[in-house]
């Protein structure tokens, strides 16, 4: 019960969005994240967005990770 | 492989292999490093990924409380049977609560006694069985952490405004704080540092764990749930260990911010008080559960007279003592043997984030 997935906003009406994931289209609640619009990426828990997800964040962790890996590969095995 | 935004490039296998170059050098620079990982997905995911056979020998993962199926008790379960036996009473749930045994049975067991059961995807699923059933008494089972009970709140709140008067709720929501203050000052599991739940934390941001790491010098480190963001979560937990550190850090921040989602915590606080609450394995933890408030009594399960069978827990189970992390699953008598994710005698081998299933799915002793 408790996986989350990443999901695209595509439409948004009232208390409810609909959002897409790989191609799978579904209904969820957005009382949690009241100002998401179409277009933005949220984290869905039990069918509500329950955070938009950040694009630059993504990108600095996934730099970060890069840099470990340099550290890790600077190492003797 | 094709790409799926915020997915794909954590599961990168090139990062990968730096990030666990780095783990083991770091390994190196210690003598035993013991960290808990809380949440039931992070168990999942340390298992599916093949992590945990790829740490050091004196790096230990032990499993904790965070699979809220597995820590709610017997009793609760009792409660949610007796009402599903109740004519017109239609109990609505997770997925993941079907198969969990109460003290003689269980709400799958109960569907096929003729018991009007469902599985829903989401609380908004329930407000709409209920709106379209008028003649028919609605009750969601609502457990989970504060990841899910924010949406439980939402649905209660919907209810109340478009006056859904057939939906309540039996809550046994818990919170993550105070299982955390039991297990840090538990001596038995010498532990170095917790990798802390990703969605508990988009929630309540970071501050929930400042107490372990300022007054028991714990690294918390929060961490997603692809391969890299655990990986890379082992190693700010082993970085901060082997410096001598204690300090939260945060390695989910494309979905973690430092103040969580103020949004969804103040939907708890409307709807939600705190209570003493029992939890599988740990006991009766002070002020860890949460209730609906008097305003919302009209929602509220609780308000529904059933007599409830007298509870009676599974003998040799050690569920209890697994969730604490004291003991694997492996070392318990019934793991594998009579307890199967097909026939489990426990919760920790039915819900899919169990420590239990996860370990019986992918692990070797």
């Amino acid at each position: 019960m408790c996986l989350a997935v990443p999901m695209k906003v595509l439409r948004v009406s009232g208390d409810r969005a609909t959002a897409v994931m790989d191609g799978v289209e579904r209904e969820i609640g957005t009382a949690l994240v009241p100002d998401v619009v179409a277009g933005e990426y949220v984290i869905v828990h039990a069918g509500f967005a329950i955070q938009k997800l950040s694009e630059a964040e993504a990108q600095e962790t996934l730099e970060l990770f890069r840099r470990m890996a340099e550290l890790g590969e600077a190492e003797p095995a | 492989m094709k790409d799926v935004p915020f997915v794909t490039a954590f599961r990168d296998p090139g990062p990968a292999r730096g990030l666990i170059a780095r783990i083991r050098d770091l390994a190196r620079q210690t003598e035993q490093a013991t960290f808990m990982e809380v949440c039931g997905t992070h168990t999942m995911s340390l298992y599916r990924h093949g992590i945990r056979a790829l740490l050091p020998d004196n790096v230990r993962m032990l499993s904790g409380p965070g699979c809220p199926v597995c820590v709610t008790p017997h009793a609760y379960l009792d409660r949610a049977i007796a009402l599903s036996r109740e004519p017109g009473f239609v109990i609505a749930t997770f997925g993941d609560m079907m198969r969990v045994p109460g003290s003689t049975s269980s709400l799958q067991q109960e569907r096929a006694r003729g018991a009007d059961v469902r599985v829903v995807y989401s609380t908004l699923d329930a407000v709409d069985m209920a709106r379209r059933e008028a003649e028919r008494e609605v009750v969601f089972l609502g457990v989970g952490f504060e990841t899910t009970s924010p949406t439980v709140a939402a649905a209660v709140l919907s209810a109340e405004r478009e006056g859904v008067r057939n939906f309540s709720v039996l809550s046994a929501a818990k919170l993550v704080g105070p299982a955390l203050d039991v297990l840090v000052r538990d001596d038995r599991l010498r532990l170095h540092g917790f990798l802390c739940p990703g969605h508990v934390s988009v929630v309540l941001g970071t501050a929930v764990y400042e107490p372990l790491a300022r007054d028991h010098g714990m690294p918390c480190v929060v961490a997603g749930f692809e391969a890299l963001d655990v990986l890379q979560g082992l190693v700010m937990l082993l970085e901060q260990h082997v410096a001598g550190q204690a300090r939260v850090e945060n390695a989910y921040r494309r979905a973690v911010v430092a103040e969580g989602n103020p949004v969804a915590r103040g939907l708890l606080d409307r709807v939600f008080e705190p209570m003493d609450t029992a939890w599988r394995g740990l006991g009766i933890l002070p002020g860890s559960g949460l209730r609906l408030r008097a305003a919302f009594r009209a929602h509220d399960a609780e308000r529904f007279e059933v007599e409830v069978e007298p509870t009676r827990e599974p003998p040799g189970c050690a569920c209890g003592d697994i969730l604490r992390g004291i003991i694997s699953p492996f070392e318990c008598k019934l793991f594998g043997k009579v307890c199967t994710p097909d026939s489990p005698h426990g919760a920790c081998m039915v819900s899919s984030e169990g420590t239990c299933a996860a370990a019986f799915r992918y692990g070797r002793e």
